[in-house]
């Protein structure tokens, strides 16, 4: 079984919010979308659910016409940011509604909601009403009510983005082991975090300004982006790109920084070029001096952000380090984990080596 | 600008009730002039009450709020010239973004040269300079939000800025920005900042120093560096950290701590406990790696889970209860089933009912 979108367009008050997108589902995967607010990601998850129509495009699930049914015919589930449950219902009686509704006998019903609310971990809290929750709970809550109606399709719109930080971090883990046994299904899952979204995804799909940039395998689309707008929506901290040129077997990083062209980009040819380098593949210890415009501690890495004779640059420490403001910190470039991109942007020639660093 | 002091303070929200709950327990919080803070803990643990109370928003139920040492527990928000700054924008829809800007201004009679000036000032530091003549609802999330953040700045008077999750509408790439710009007017004008959330990444990389609650308690108050490598008890290990400080049982018995996966030496660092003593032996995820089996000071568990984030891995072990995370650079390999793991001894944490009995170093 798949679902295939052919062709969308959608324009809302004239701005296009979907750009010729055409995409395959297929049963089994779990899909997330990467992108930046607004990059099309929820019009795309609505457009599925049938909350919204398209100026174009076809909609097709396994062969057959899925546009022309309503809503309530597609049976898509769908938890959005926002925890949205039945206030007046008791936990349980939220997961059973759909069923419910759906004429499932009382007794197949509680059993099948007993079922799931022992998966997403609250049967301890089944006759408790949503709102005595933690915002967690509630949530899992949504999701709950989401997997009881065994759908075809399962929409997951940024469900973490409200959630405390830690309880994000647990629900993430969680949520692999709870999609796991769900192979009948399609699930589309939306972030704006790239660590979720390869963290998660089967197959990684990056969205920018309502059209599909990248799409394929997360590790694979993040150690080799195909252009220097994906390395920026994938990297967290943000890459660094660097202006520079291939010529006479040396690299030049922003006409300031010369040396011997590393093994892996042996085979471009002499011109500009646009260097990009992972936050992590700067250390400290090396050579080129930097001044330090901010120090960002985050849990266990510090991220620098610098001012050089390359510019502009930022760096990811492993542990917790203190660099005041203003502090002069010698750097150095991991040079085998150089990406080379054309002046318009598109990947030339990713690294081979691994990281070395991301401690 | 001001040193603020809270000078035993408690609050509750239900003051008639016999034995009320105290969102805040008692305590004593001083907040340097000019210092960076960040409110860290959980929702429902007391932080928004607590700034609410340094802003005058809420009257406390016991004790006193200082300001340079004068009490001004009594005096309203206005009079205390306190700029808060709250969780979704919040600007004047009909107006553009420059009288967004001086309205505050515009309140308090300043002249209008002084205003126009400061308008200019701040517009600038906030890259809103092209778009002041824009109409403010008409800008985006993050525009929207530092209009709000910018009507905090305009005033010269203002002795505190407080942030309650102010970038909780904003990509995260935008926040890197709007954190670079905090800091920024920081240095420049010497504010005083505190800054309440939930994400211990955004309380890291904005404040110099982290009060961390829990259940209308502090703590922990200390640097970054202090809270991850020294928690001074569980909670904060693993609310600090991602992923959490790993804890793992274990017992004083024979000379050496023993847990469910084997034993390892006592570290130097830690005075001798009472043998049989229940205890918790804390790691950071960062300083545990895979061992040769068998090893001395090796622990036995299972893997159950391997998770990929691009810049590094989680491996998950499971020692009987207890669930052991590894945070490895990306491309290393993970043993099947079976694993073994150690960590050096001077990273370690030892605590006793919860609460840590080793200064490591």
């Amino acid at each position: 079984m798949s679902l295939l979108m052919k062709n969308f367009d959608i324009r809302i008050d004239n701005v296009p919010h979907l750009n010729n997108v055409s995409l395959e589902f297929k049963r089994g995967k779990l899909y997330t979308i990467l992108g930046r607010t607004l990059s099309g990601k929820t019009t795309l998850l609505r457009t599925i659910a049938g909350l919204q129509t398209p100026e174009k495009g076809e909609l097709i699930l396994h062969g057959k016409d899925f546009m022309g049914l309503p809503v309530w015919k597609r049976g898509v589930a769908m938890v959005y940011q926002q925890f949205i449950n039945y206030p007046h219902l008791s936990v349980l009686a939220n997961v059973t509604f759909p069923l419910k509704r759906a004429h499932v006998p009382n007794s197949e019903a509680k059993k099948r909601a007993r079922e799931v609310l022992a998966k997403v971990g609250l049967s301890q809290l089944e006759k408790r009403r949503p709102r005595t929750l933690s915002g967690g709970q509630q949530q899992r809550v949504a999701l709950a009510r989401a997997l009881v109606k065994r759908s075809d399709i399962l929409l997951l719109d940024e469900p973490l983005v409200n959630l405390d930080y830690k309880l994000r971090e647990q629900l993430r883990e969680e949520f692999l082991n709870i999609f796991q046994g769900q192979n009948d299904a399609i699930v589309i899952y939306t972030t704006t975090e790239p660590g979720e979204a390869i963290q998660l995804g089967h197959e990684l799909i990056v969205m920018d300004e309502g059209a599909v940039i990248q799409q394929g395998d997360p590790l694979a689309v993040f150690n080799a982006p195909s252009t220097i707008r994906c390395a920026e929506i994938i990297n967290d901290p943000p890459m660094n790109i660097l202006q520079g040129s291939i010529g006479g077997g040396e690299l030049n990083l922003r006409g300031k920084v010369t040396f011997p062209v590393p093994d892996h980009l042996k085979g471009l040819s002499d011109d500009a070029y646009i260097f990009g380098l992972q936050a992590a593949d700067l250390y400290t210890g090396g050579d080129i001096p930097g001044k330090v415009e901010l120090s960002e501690i985050s849990g266990s890495q510090t991220i620098l952000h610098m001012q050089g004779s390359i510019g502009s640059f930022i760096v990811y420490v492993p542990g917790v380090h203190h660099h005041p403001i203003g502090s002069t910190v010698e750097i150095g470039v991991d040079k085998k984990r150089i990406y080379a991109f054309s002046v318009d942007g598109e990947l030339m020639c990713p690294p081979t080596a691994t990281s070395g660093q991301g401690r | 600008m001001a040193k603020i002091e809270l000078s035993n303070i408690a609050h509750t929200y239900e003051p008639t009730v016999e034995n009320p709950v105290y969102a805040l327990k008692k305590l004593n919080m001083v907040w340097e002039d000019g210092g960076t803070y960040a409110l860290l803990g959980p929702s429902g643990c007391g932080k928004t009450t607590m700034l609410n109370i340094i802003s005058g928003l809420v009257r406390p139920s016991h004790g006193q709020v200082l300001f340079d040492g004068v009490n001004f527990t009594e005096y309203s928000t206005p009079a205390r010239n306190i700029a808060q700054v709250f969780q979704f924008p919040v600007i004047y829809t009909l107006m553009t973004v420059e009288e967004n800007l001086d309205f505050p201004l515009k309140c308090r009679r300043v002249p209008e040269k002084e205003r126009k000036k400061r308008v200019r000032e701040v517009a600038e530091l906030l890259n809103l300079s092209d778009k002041l003549k824009r109409s403010a609802r008409k800008l985006a999330a993050d525009e929207k939000q530092l209009i709000s953040l910018g009507r905090g700045l305009v005033r010269s008077d203002v002795s505190a800025l407080l942030l309650d999750e102010p970038l909780t509408v904003i990509d995260p790439q935008l926040k890197f920005e709007i954190r670079r710009k905090l800091k920024t007017i920081n240095e420049r004008y010497g504010l005083t900042m505190v800054y309440v959330t939930h994400d211990q990444n955004e309380a890291m990389s904005f404040a110099d120093t982290i009060v961390v609650m829990n259940n209308g308690e502090v703590v922990q108050a200390g640097t970054p560096q202090e809270l991850y490598e020294k928690p001074e008890t569980t909670y904060v290990g693993y609310f600090i950290g991602s992923p959490s400080m790993n804890f793992i049982k274990c017992n004083f018995d024979q000379g050496r701590l023993q847990t469910a996966g084997g034993s390892i030496p006592l570290p130097s660092s830690v005075c001798l406990p009472e043998e049989k003593t229940t205890l918790k032996l804390g790691i950071r995820p960062r300083f545990v790696s895979f061992a040769d089996p068998g090893s001395d000071g090796a622990l036995k568990g299972r893997i159950e889970m391997v998770q990929e984030f691009g810049n590094y891995r989680i491996a998950t072990v499971r020692i009987e209860e207890d669930i052991i995370r590894l945070k490895l650079p990306p491309g290393t390999e993970v043993p099947a089933d079976d694993a073994w793991i150690s960590f050096p001894e001077n990273k370690i944490c030892l605590y006793a009912n919860d609460v840590l009995v080793n200064g490591n170093r």
